[in-house]
Formats: structure tokens, sequence, C-alpha cells
């Protein structure tokens, strides 16, 4: 990733490139921009790797009674394609924009904790390939990636490949909460001069709104799955009816955590096209403060709908009631977004550029995504849908159609300020129209499917349904939408070397990430911003003036080892934890653990 | 250690708080999830038994009165640390450090000595939901004093080798963020698995 | 291509087409794609033949309900999608970058619009809503009919046990239901969490270890209708299927009297000799044939199997084909099955489908 011939604003001194010094100095690195890469192109690794599950899932169902990929294999990759998308893909890719971003846009030069920031990524790096071994190891969790009790038990899961599910879960969560405290503390007390909370870009808004739900909601997963390693390790009963447990008790713990999860996945990239959306109309963000409060409403109405994943179980009717009104009351605010980002582009010079594409394909496809979760929100409708393929086709509309493709947004967005080039217009919009069909030729059958009695989490279907057609079409768009992946990543590593060079704001944006070069110096701000306003490049124009300069001078965090080795440390535990290890890569793990935690608290964090 | 060092001026912070005091916060915040969690499943569980023994037979009040006043005791130290600390008396900072950590050990001592009893009137973690539930509320309970523990020995060693001074009046204060927090979580998991049995 | 695949493609490529032409053109052909969306559904909804395990073609007053309520919040979600993708399209099109370098009025926000566009959706949702706190307290208590057939489900992996206690009988995978009487569906399970779902005669509910669910329907034509599992329960989850067969009442009673008598005595030599194999291998450790010495429960009653329409769950036609099939080797048919493996020669297989088949 050159930097040298990134068009610089006067007065630039001549300093090492950002992202140069070698593997020890990624590493070592306790810089949120180099951590932010680091996350996204791992993300991005996962992201393939689900979605190479999610195509040898399709492969498998595009024909009735195929025996391609065995029932058990194919429950392994059901599972895997889950719960990487959401735990491996989709968080760590928004984590990656909060670190890259996030400081930039709030005239921070780092973040609160920024080794706190490192270990997060490496623990998230060593959960995902423990995650993995599974397949190596006896085969990988198979049994969802909800893995509901008592399917989940020794009895009925033998083996490790829940074991693994269950540590590896918790590695990962770990380091979101590491992630979602230094987030808050770094949103709410690192905000350059005159940034107050309603002066914060948007995106930054929805960090610290997604940080605070990551806080919340990661404890209450962590002792659902506590309780069920305790099951499977020391013989609880907390989730075995024959010891007196209770298995719908598994079910309000992950979906207490689990609803909350997917505003987690959501609101960044709500945050993402919050962003983009005024900017390639030449509009600020219509209804501002709306927006802000319907995200954070959003987040505290999503602890209290979970029992809408549980419409089947028979909680009863007041329940069921319960739950249908509150999940009816959590898609007014979210509507009340879509209406302000309209409003937004109404009246506006808009610009056709990629990011912005991907921003309305984003309103537009959340929109369905919307609504069929209304269908679902109904606890009496719901008892057709729920655990069909209208379900999937649901998800996924809010999930590739929402979040993904807002992160695509993202990603074209800011891909000149990380890099310093610009990725190729001609190949992205391409991209974008192929991906929107390919992605409805995908998904839009499966409403279908399921009101057509097609259950979800089936390796196979009978013939004589009428499933046989529609499968195959859901098939044939996978492979189309994989291929228009293919073609996402040709342009991004094609533009990483041939792309144009970037000025400082190629777009005309608003906030401060914009103002400062492309790539930014590895200090961010030689001084910081003075901030008056909201949209702080378009109501104070010559603030960028202000922020030249070098960054000789300016103390930063010195690289570390530490997050890397504690990380390292708690998955040897993690290792030690499973049952055929022998105990003793506990104590190992643990000894790595201790040492570690004391050379982190005494290591100076300017050294 | 000071916190800020190259991201901004040394003590300037938006909220004026420092800030690895506010990610404590946000800490405990989690942490009150996670007891509150491990709280509302004892609640549903304690007595969801298919045999004995059964809470009433086992919980015994006076004795962990005493043990919880030994808990509430190392507090009040913990705060005449953090003063002592807070104005330079580093003899007296160490003396109150070192009492925390002792009365934490006395509590740990005694939930080491309740368990054992336990264990012996043949409540083991898998014997019932009560023996689990309480188990593991007590239990990630306990591991969290023994961390608090751990973390006072290892300031009143590092204040004893002047590595620990009045400049460092933050992180005692912060140490008593964390104990005090789960002296807090004791006194409600008092009332909720003693006091209400 | 079959209609279905066609009609969505078109409708699809009707709505791709929209951004590449004027607003007129575009608006009809909006309206060409909503109106094949809308056909669609239609022909979706009459094809209970097509599509027999649909939901939209319901056969009682359960499903019924759902029906209704699903049509009503379907249509809302139509106008809602309408308006709200339009105003989407209209504003990306008009507001395009008309290239005079003009910068567009800043609008920060509008009160009153704002207001609007609040309680708009919240109006749209209390009209959702009612009708689905009304239908909830309809389908989550019991069935008002005192009259009602009492009929157990007894989930296990992966196969269904239904009990009828008034009648004493016990079969398995297939649900002999009458006609026209309501009909009281208990849900157990023997291991993990399944979910019962004969989507033309109910919404589903789950089976869950622990807990005992309750269903009810009436169903109001006769027919033969798959169902399935609906909730993840392990290997051969796919593979738990069930038939409703809803019949007139005499054939239902007829059907009550046949599955109360003891197994058919065997009437060639070749099932007599298909009994003995039964009576003398491991069969007898898991299956009940009455009137024999094979009294387990662990798996499905045999006792009637030759009368069923599908074996294995609702996996395999009840031929003598598919049943050799099955005996020769169960996990090949369905994997993680807990029916091991008998290694039964040839000639034991032939007797075997000679006796069970008899077993009318």
């Amino acid at each position: 990733m050159a930097t040298t011939e990134a068009h610089v604003p006067e007065g630039r001194t001549k300093e090492p490139s950002l992202y140069g010094g070698g593997l020890w100095s990624w590493v070592t690195t306790v810089d949120h921009k180099r951590i932010g890469i680091l996350y996204g192109a791992t993300a991005l690794f996962f992201f393939l790797v689900g979605g190479l599950e999610a195509l040898l899932i399709r492969y498998q169902l595009a024909s009735a009674g195929n025996s391609a990929i065995s029932a058990d294999f194919y429950n392994q990759l059901f599972t895997m394609h889950g719960t990487t998308m959401v735990f491996l893909a989709i968080m760590p890719l928004n984590v990656a924009f909060f670190n890259y971003i996030v400081p930039l846009q709030i005239g921070a030069r780092d973040v609160a904790f920024p080794r706190l920031n490192a270990f997060s990524y490496w623990l998230f790096l060593f959960g995902g390939l423990y995650l993995n071994a599974s397949f190596i190891f006896g085969g990988a969790p198979d049994a969802g990636w909800f893995g509901y009790a008592n399917l989940t038990s020794t009895r009925f899961s033998p083996g490790i490949r829940i074991d693994f599910w269950v540590i590896g879960l918790q590695l990962l969560g770990v380091s979101s909460l590491a992630g979602g405290i230094n987030f808050v503390i770094t949103i709410l007390n690192m905000r350059a001069p005159g940034m107050k909370l309603m002066r914060m870009p948007l995106f930054t808004w929805m960090t610290l709104v997604t940080s605070f739900i990551l806080v919340i909601a990661f404890p209450i997963i962590t002792v659902g799955l506590v309780l069920l390693m305790f099951d499977r390790l020391f013989g609880t009963a907390f989730f075995n009816p024959a010891g007196g447990g209770d298995v719908v008790l598994w079910q309000h713990f992950f979906w207490l955590f689990g609803h909350p999860e997917v505003y987690i996945m959501i609101l960044p990239a709500m945050g993402i096209i919050s962003e983009v959306i005024p900017t390639f109309s030449r509009k600020p963000l219509f209804g501002y403060p709306v927006v802000v409060y319907s995200g954070i409403l959003i987040a505290f109405l999503g602890f209290g709908v979970w029992a809408h994943h549980m419409f089947s179980v028979g909680l009863g009717p007041i329940a069921d009631s319960v739950f249908s009104a509150t999940t009816m009351l959590i898609a007014i605010p979210t509507g009340v977004k879509i209406f302000n980002w309209i409003a937004t582009m109404w009246g506006g010079s808009i610009r056709i550029k990629t990011s912005f594409l991907f921003a309305i394909g984003f309103v537009a496809m959340f929109i369905i995504g919307g609504l069929s979760g209304v269908m679902h929100s109904s606890a009496a409708a719901d008892l057709q849908q729920t655990d069909t393929y209208f379900v999937v086709a649901h998800i996924h509309y809010v999930l590739f159609g929402g979040a993904m493709l807002g992160i695509f947004s993202g990603i074209y967005y800011w891909f000149p300020k990380v890099t310093g080039r610009m990725m190729s217009e001609g190949l992205g919009q391409l991209q974008f129209w192929f991906m929107m069909i390919a992605f409805n030729i995908t998904f839009f059958p499966m409403h279908f499917l399921g009101l057509l009695g097609m259950p979800r989490r089936t390796f196979t279907y009978q013939s004589g349904l009428g499933f046989e057609d529609m499968n195959l079409m859901a098939t044939v768009g996978a492979f189309l939408l994989g291929a228009s992946v293919l073609l996402f990543l040709f342009n991004l590593l094609r533009s990483l070397r041939h792309g144009a060079p970037a000025s400082a704001d190629p777009w005309g944006g608003s906030t401060l990430e914009w103002a400062v070069p492309s790539p930014p110096l590895h200090c961010n701000f030689p001084t910081l911003p003075r901030v008056e306003h909201r949209d702080v490049l378009w109501t104070q124009p010559g603030v960028a003036k202000t922020l030249e300069g070098s960054c000789e001078g300016v103390h930063m965090p010195s690289p570390s080892l530490w997050p890397l080795i504690l990380a390292f440390g708690i998955t040897v535990l993690a290792v030690g934890a499973l049952p055929p290890v022998p105990l003793p890569v506990v104590f190992v793990g643990v000894a790595i653990v201790v040492v570690s935690f004391y050379g982190w608290a005494l290591q100076p964090v300017d050294h | 250690m000071s916190e800020a060092v190259g991201t901004m001026d040394a003590e300037y912070t938006s909220t004026g708080l420092p800030n690895r005091k506010m990610a404590m916060w946000a800490f405990i915040g989690s942490e009150c999830m996670l007891f509150g969690s491990l709280i509302i499943n004892y609640l549903i569980n304690h007595r969801r038994n298919l045999q004995g023994p059964y809470p009433e037979e086992l919980l015994n009040i006076p004795f962990i009165t005493v043990t919880t006043f030994v808990l509430l005791m190392s507090s009040l130290m913990m705060v005449l640390a953090f003063t002592a600390v807070e104005r330079g008396d580093m003899k007296w900072g160490k003396v109150w450090l070192l009492m925390t950590a002792v009365f934490g050990l006395i509590f740990l001592g005694g939930q080491v000595y309740e368990f054992n009893h336990f264990y012996h009137e043949g409540l083991g973690l898998s014997t019932n939901l009560f023996g689990a539930s309480f188990f593991i509320l007590t239990g990630f309970h306990g591991a969290h004093v023994a961390v608090g523990v751990i973390w006072l020995l290892s300031l009143f060693v590092l204040a004893s080798m002047g590595k620990l001074t009045q400049e460092n009046a933050l992180t005692v204060e912060i140490t008593g963020l964390y104990w005090h927090f789960v002296d807090v979580v004791w006194i409600v998991l008092f009332v909720l698995i003693y006091l209400m049995s | 291509m079959p209609p279905v695949p066609r009609l969505a493609l078109s409708a699809i490529a009707g709505i791709r087409n929209r951004t590449h032409t004027t607003l007129s053109a575009r608006l009809k052909s909006y309206r060409q794609a909503t109106l094949t969306v809308l056909g669609l559904v239609l022909l979706l909804t009459a094809c209970g033949q097509e599509y027999p395990q649909s939901t939209l073609a319901p056969l009682s007053d359960a499903s019924q309900e759902i029906q209704d309520l699903f049509v009503s919040i379907f249509w809302w979600a139509v106008v809602v999608f309408v308006v709200v993708e339009g105003l989407l399209i209209v504003a990306v099109v008009r507001f395009r970058d008309r290239g005079d370098g003009k910068t567009p009025k800043p609008v920060h926000g509008h009160t009153l619009m704002e207001i609007g566009w609040t309680l708009a959706p919240a109006v749209i949702l209390v009209m959702i809503a009612v009708p689905t706190i009304r239908s909830v307290w309809i389908l989550d208590l019991p069935s008002p009919d005192p009259d009602a057939l009492e009929i157990e489900v007894i989930g296990h992996q992966w196969w269904w046990e239904f009990r009828y206690p008034e009648q004493g009988i016990v079969t398995a995978n297939e649900l002999h239901v009458p006609v026209g009487r309501t009909v009281s569906v208990s849900l157990e399970s023997a291991d993990v969490i399944h979910s019962f779902w004969f989507p033309r005669a109910a919404g589903k509910r789950d089976v869950v270890p622990g807990h005992r669910n309750e269903l009810w329907f009436k169903v109001d034509s006769a027919g033969t209708y798959p169902g399935a599992c609906a909730e993840f329960c392990g290997e051969s989850h796919a593979l738990m299927l069930m038939r409703l067969v809803a019949e007139d009442t005499q054939d239902f009673e007829a059907w009550v009297q046949r599955m109360r008598e003891p197994s058919v005595e065997p009437a060639t030599q070749l099932a007599r000799e298909g009994r003995d194999v039964f009576l003398g291998s491991a069969c007898i450790a898991c299956h009940t044939i009455e009137g024999t010495t094979a009294q387990a429960a662990v798996g499905p009653d045999l006792t009637h199997v030759g009368s069923r329409r599908t074996i294995a769950a609702g996996v395999l036609e009840n031929t003598p084909e598919e049943m050799a099939r099955w005996l020769r080797a169960p996990e090949a048919v369905k994997p993680g099955v807990l029916m091991p493996n008998q290694n039964l020669t040839e000639e034991q297989i032939e007797k075997l489908v000679a006796y069970l088949s008899s077993l009318q």
C-alpha cells in the first residue's frame, strides 16, 4: 500500500509510510489505523470462508434429495456459516470502521486504550482460528449458531464440537467486550475541544450506541455459555430436563443477547450510510437529532423484544402479545431513520458514486427486510413463518441487503482515506448492480419457499413439494453473488496497487477525517482541531488548514507485544479447556495470562 | 502511569473524568450484567431440585453474616488506603492496602470453609440445581474477590518497592471502585441467597 | 420454466429496468412489477396441489385464522413498500446533480414531518397489532370445543409418536384425524426440542422436553397432507416428516376400529417366516407389534405399519422395495438414525418385508 504518490496538502512533511515497517511493527502495533486494517482484512477473509460455506449449502440444496453433502457436514456448514458471518465477518468489519474512522472523526490521535484495542484484535483472530480449527479436530460445531439446549448437551452432542463453539464464542465475547468499553471511553472522553455530543458525526454516534449495547449484552451470553459449559464439562443440569433444568432458559439467555446482537450488526451500517447519503447529496443529514435519538431508542428497545424468536415455544398469550407489541414498537424508530435518509436526498444534488449506490441499496433492501420483520412481529402469523425459509429471507435482507451493503458503502467511501488511492468507479458500479441482482435472485425466492412450507436448517428437502425451482434459482443467485464478491475483491486489490491517487477529500465530505491527508499522518492531527458546529468541514471552511503540520514532537503510544501475548495465553487456556486436552495446558495458559497481565500493567504506555 | 500519553494533552478529557476511571465504570456496568444474569439464574433454579440437600438445610446465616461483615470492613480499609495514598502518606497507604487484602482473604477463607462444609453435607456442583447455581454464583464472586486480593497485594508490593506513590492515587481509586463493586455484589448475594432463603 | 420463477424473474427484471428509463416509463414498469408480484401471490395462494405443504392454502380454522391475519399484514406491507420505495426512487432520480455547481439549500429537519412519519407507521402498526393480539388469544389458548378429539404427540429423534388415549391407539408418523371435528394435540418430547408442523392445518408449535404444549385445529376437507419437524433437532432433522390423513367421520371410525385390533395374522408362509425373523432378532428390543411378544416402545409401533402411506417418518413410500431398502441399511436413508443396521440377509429382508407389509 504505497502512499508516496498520494496527493498531499501543502506543507506536509515527509514521513515514513504509514503501513510500512515490516511484520514486527504490525504484530506489536497499537495504532488504531493499523488495527482497523487488521480487523478489516481478517474479517474479509472470514467473510469469504462464510461465503464458501454458503455456496456449499446452496450447492446441496440445488435439487431435492441431493446427496452432494452429507447431513452431518451440512449441519456443520450451516452452523459455521451463521457463526462465522455474525461473529467473524460482520461484527469485525464494523469494528474495522470503528477503529479507523472514529478517532479521526472526533479529532483524536488514537483510542482511549490502544493496547486494549490491539488485544481485542488478536483475541478475535485467535478466537476465529480456534472456532475453525474444529473442522480438523473432530468436526465443526453442528447445532446451529444459536445452539439450542438440550441438543447441545453431551448426551445429544457427544464429542467436542459444541465445546469448540461454547469456548470459542467466549473468546470472541471477551474481545468484543474489551472493544466496547474502549470505544465508549474513546467517544465520551477524547473528543476534540468543542465537539459536543450533538456535533459528533453520525457514524461516531452509532459506534457509541453499538458499543454500549456490546457492553450490556455480551455478559448475558457469557453467562449462558458458562452455564452450558458447566452442563457439558461438570455435569450440572441447567438446561437438562432430566436434572430439573429447563431448555427454554437457554433460549432466553441466548436471545436476550441475540437480539441486541442484531442491532450491533446493523447500527454501524446505518451510521455509515448516514454519512454517505449527506455527502453525496451535498446536504446535511435531515433530522440529525431524530436519527441520533432513534438509534438510542432502538438500542434500548432492542433489549425488550427477545422472545419474538420464541413465538412457537409456547410462552403463552401474555408473553406473545407483549413481545409482538414491543417488536412492532421498534419498527417505528427504524422507519423514522429511513424517512430521514430519504429526506436528506430530497432537494439535494446527488452524485451517483459507488458508495452512494450501496447506501441506497441498503435503504431499498432494508425496507424489504424490515417489512418481512414486521410480518414476523405478529406472534400468531409467525407461527407459520418461524423456522422456515421466510425467516432466512428476512435475515439475509437485513444482514446482507442491510449490514453488508452498508459495509460495502463504507469501504468504497473510506478506501481513499485509508489507502490514499481511489477504487475504480466503473468496476464498483458494475459490482453494485451485479451484486444487487444476484442478491435478489438468491434471497427473494426464499420468501416464497418459506410461505410454501420449506422449513429451515434442513440438509435436504423432498420432491413433490414444489421447492425445487426456487431452490435452484437461489443457488444460481448465490453463485452469482459469490462472483460479485470476487469482482469486489478484484477491484479492491487492483486499486491498492493501481488506483488513482486520492486527495484528502475526494467526495466533499463534512467530517474531520476528510480534513487530514490520505492516508492520515501516523499521529492523525499534529494540532487538535477546534470544533464549533456539526458537519465541521462544511460549516468551518479552512479548518483543514489549521490541521497541517508534522507529527514531530507528538508522543504516540509505543508498540507493545503484551496484547498479543495475553490473547495467546487466553487461547491456550481455551485449548486446555477442551475435554481431551491434558489439564496442564490450562495451567500453562493461566501462567501466560498472569505474566502478560503484569507485563502489560507494568509497561508504561510510552516507552 | 499516564493513560493519556500522546493522545491529548496529558489530563484533558471531554468529560473531565480520567479515561481509566471511566473504563472501570464501564467495566462495572458489564459486570452488573454478568452478575445480574447469574443471579437471575440462581433465583430461577435454586428451588428446582429433584433431590437434596436443600438450601434451608445448609445455609448458615450467622457464619456468613460474620464473613459479610469482614468484607464490608475491607471496603472501609480500601477507602482508608485511597485517602492515605491521595495525601501522600504511603506508610499508612501500604498498611491499609495490606489490611484490605487480608480481610478479603479472610472472607475467601470463609467461602472455602462453607463450600467444603456443603460438599461434605452432600452438596456438589452437579448434585442438584441449588448446588449448581449456588456454587457458580458465589464461585464467580469469590473469583472476583481473589483477583482483587491479588491486585491489592501487587499494589502493596509495588508500594513497598517505592513504585507506587501519591502520583498513582488514581490507580488506587480505581482499585477501590472495583473492590467496592465486588463488596456491593456480595451484599446483594447475601440478601438474595441467605436472608431470603 | 415453471410459472413461479418466471413470474418472479420478470418481477425482478421489471424492478431492475426502472432505473434506466424516464420517470413515467419507470412508473409504468413499476406498476407492471407490482401486478406480477400480486399475481404471483394469488397464484400461490390458490395452489394447494402444486405446493402441498403451503401455508397459504389453509384447510382448517386455525390455519385460516393465521392466513387472514397474514394477508391483512401483507397488504399493509405492500402499501408501505410502494410508498417508501417509491419515495426513495423519486428522490434519487429527481435530485440528481444537474452539474450547475449549485449547492443545495441545507435543510436540517422539520418537526412536523418527523411527527408525521412517526405517527403514520405507529397507526399502521396498531392496525396490525390489534388483530394480532386477538389471534394470539385465540390460538394460544386451548380449544373452547369440549368435544375435541385428544391426541398425544411425542417427538423423538427422528420420528413422531401419536397416541389416541380415548381410543386406545398408538401409532407413528401418520396422523389420522376426522374432518369437521376439532383435534386437540398435546406435544411432548422424548429427547430434544422438535416442532410439530402441518402448515395447512395449523401454525407450528414446539415440542419441548420438560414442557407440555398444546395445539388445536379442525380440518375442513379430506385428504393427505405432508408435515415436518420445524426445529433443528440433530442430524436427520430434515427427514423427520409426517403425514396428516384427514378423513370423513365414517372412514376415521373405520380406521380407529382397525387400529384397535391386534396385528393381523400373517396369511402367507413368507409372512409367517418374516414374523419369526422379527421375533427372533433385535427388532423386539425397540418395536411393539400388538398380539406378539414384541412389546418395546423405543421405536415406532409397527402393529399396523403396512397400512401407512410412508415409512421412516414420511421419507419413504411404503412399498416393498422401499421397505427393503430401509431394512437393508437404515443409516443410508436417515443419517444418524438410532435404528441399528442388523446386517440382515436378503432372504431375511424379503421375509420381513412380506410380514410387515401384511400388517394392515
